[in-house]
């Protein structure tokens, strides 16, 4: 591990630097996150390989079975060519070091049953299920925040309420929401189209399916800080300035409040775009769902295994996209790393 | 909280269990009520079933909710709300096993990372680490390809994936109670680690978990249906509740209670659990302050 012992020899010389320069600190935390960020991505990558290679059943069989439509047993003589063309005659190593190589120039394989590159597969498919997954984050945001900001910390009855809600909201399953909101609003009221597609229409329910567990998650946790903050002795002292409760509200509380909403929204973008699976089947709505689920069910392995690795890649960018804007954003964090 | 509840809390201080069950929130008590029947579903299914699960009846296909068929029946005339409870042993099933795969790997991973000499925990801990970097869907996924679709593959699919997460929590809880006061007390009273770990660390690091077994078992009763509702879990002729709504999602536009009911009663149970596991862990904290 080449990453961490770099990371090892770099701390004492930085520290250094870090007592007399206080940007230095915050390069030191950054390069560390960064550091840790391309371990579990590594990490990742190496699981699903080893889950590629010990699969039981022969990859050639399956590939040769996938392509021609049938399940049987095949000779020797059928697998070789196969074998061959893929290299799984090498050495596991060997495998391993060109499965790295070529992830590290973007090829992520190519595609069992579709016979064409992952890569172009999934970026065809992209754009409609990262559409889906970013406006279904901003609405939960758009329904959790005011929400919050009305029922918490407003005496036990308005808050328990507002926590009940939340807990019911975060439990119902995401596929029950999209059935139900298809029934009422598409069937029912023909307010948006029955039969899936990527225009806005078809757009609305699909993100208000996924936007409302979400916003359940949120307001929980935004509540709990909200709660907590209401306590802290700055919050007395800005109502003892004469500033109003609204005003303290939306000012000071809601800041702190908002951190660990802003954690939660890293962690919840990976799942949103595994959520978007089981909503674009309910909605039949291409993207990269319908892809991974029909790759599932044809074990076409190489085609999972893209998107798998994509969807790590991005909740691990992600996320250390956001730990850097905190360094930036929060003084209290810069000593630690 | 009425006053009579608040009378008993003071005059049975002696007695904690007695004043626990008086002052259960009413939400608790329905859905205790909730599991109650779907336990009595998935053990004698017969006792409330109104019709046979599998006996086909062309004559009243997809006919709405009514006296006859409470909830309405589907295209070759099966009485739904049978159906659902005939169904709920298996979903029921799946959950619970889900759940015990992913406590018997969580706890082993998650006591390991805990516990043991820093040269297997740290090792253990990063691939915990790495493992969290895959949504719980996706992990499941990952399984099912690797094993194909069946009852048995979902179960330990979906254990498998929601394994990190518990590891991690019962890491937390064993490093907390690891580094308390009444561990270190017993090593200075020359206590080995085993009966260190078997008499004060295991239970206390369990306490907690009573909870989240509850809440688990519902949110894996979630995941799984989802799985089967995808396709790729039980397949339609059977009333698991998954299979239930993959079978009804092609009736969809005419018939709306093949979809309703058997998601409502998945969310019934994942509710109920969910609030019978909070309030054991808000009890359970509460005893050990």
């Amino acid at each position: 591990m080449a990453v961490d012992s770099s990371i090892i020899e770099a701390v004492p010389i930085s520290r250094a630097i870090a007592q007399r320069h206080p940007a230095a600190n915050i390069l030191r935390t950054v390069l560390f996150r960064i550091g840790s960020a391309i371990f579990v991505l590594w990490g990742a990558v190496t699981i699903t390989f080893i889950v590629l290679t010990i699969l039981p059943g022969d990859r050639a069989t399956i590939l040769l079975n996938i392509t021609s439509g049938q399940t049987i047993a095949r000779t020797l003589e059928e697998l070789a060519p196969i074998n061959a063309m893929y290299g799984f005659d090498q050495p596991i190593l060997t495998q391993y070091i060109h499965y790295v190589g070529a992830l590290l120039q973007g090829d992520l394989g190519t595609s069992f049953e579709l016979q064409r590159s992952v890569a172009n597969i999934i970026g065809e498919q992209i754009a409609p299920t990262f559409t889906l997954a970013a406006s279904a984050l901003l609405l939960a945001w758009i329904f959790a925040v005011p929400w919050t900001l009305f029922t918490a910390g407003r005496g036990r009855r308005i808050g328990a309420f507002g926590s009940a809600t939340e807990t019911i909201m975060a439990g119902l399953p995401q596929y029950w929401i999209g059935i139900l909101l298809l029934i009422i609003f598409a069937i029912g009221l023909r307010w948006f189209p029955v039969i899936g597609g990527t225009s806005f229409m078809n757009t609305v329910l699909p993100t208000v399916t996924l936007a409302i567990p979400l916003a359940g998650f949120l307001g929980q946790s935004i509540r709990s800080e909200f709660d907590r903050t209401m306590r802290e002795p700055f919050v007395l002292s800005a109502r003892a300035r004469g500033m109003s409760g609204a005003g303290v509200r939306a000012r000071h509380v809601l800041r702190h409040a908002l951190i660990p909403g802003i954690t939660l929204s890293g962690w919840a973008i990976g799942h949103l775009l595994s959520g978007t699976v089981l909503v674009e089947t309910v909605f039949a709505r291409p993207g990269l769902g319908a892809i991974l689920v029909n790759a599932v069910s044809n074990k076409d392995f190489a085609l999972v295994s893209g998107c798998v690795i994509l969807n790590s890649f991005l909740y691990v960018v992600i996320n250390l996209v956001l730990d850097t804007i905190y360094l930036v954003v929060d003084p209290r964090l810069r000593g630690a790393a | 909280m009425s006053e009579v509840a608040k009378d008993v809390r003071s005059s049975s201080s002696s007695n904690p269990l007695l004043t626990a069950i008086v002052t259960v929130p009413s939400s608790i008590v329905l859905s205790a009520l909730v599991v109650l029947f779907f336990l009595i579903a998935a053990i004698v299914p017969s006792v409330l079933s109104t019709h046979s699960a599998f006996d086909t009846d062309l004559l009243s296909s997809l006919t709405p909710p009514a006296a006859d068929h409470w909830l309405g029946t589907d295209e070759i005339g099966r009485d739904l709300y049978s159906r659902i409870v005939w169904g709920t042993r298996g979903s029921l099933l799946i959950g619970l096993g889900a759940m015990a795969v992913a406590l018997a790997g969580a706890t082993v991973l998650g006591f390991t990372a805990a516990l043991a000499p820093r040269w297997v925990a740290e090792p253990v801990n990063r691939i915990l680490e790495i493992l969290l970097a895959f949504p719980t869907l996706l992990l499941a996924l990952l399984f099912v390809a690797l094993l194909g679709p069946s009852a048995t593959s979902l179960l330990i699919s979906v254990g498998l994936g929601t394994t990190p997460g518990y590891a991690r929590l019962i890491r937390a809880q064993t490093l907390k109670v690891k580094q308390s006061g009444y561990v270190e007390a017993a090593r200075a009273l020359g206590h080995s680690w085993q009966t260190v770990f078997i008499q004060h660390i295991a239970p206390n690091a369990f306490r907690p978990l009573v909870g989240l077994v509850a809440l688990g078992i519902g949110q894996s009763v979630v995941w799984a249906s989802g799985l089967s509702f995808l396709g790729l879990g039980v397949a339609p002729p059977s009333p698991e509740w998954g299979a239930l709504l993959e079978a009804g999602k092609a009736n969809i536009t005419v018939a709306w209670w093949l979809e309703i009911f058997p998601g409502l009663a998945i969310v019934l149970v994942a509710l109920s659990f969910t609030q019978i596991g909070q309030y054991i862990q808000d009890l359970a904290e509460g005893n050990t302050r």
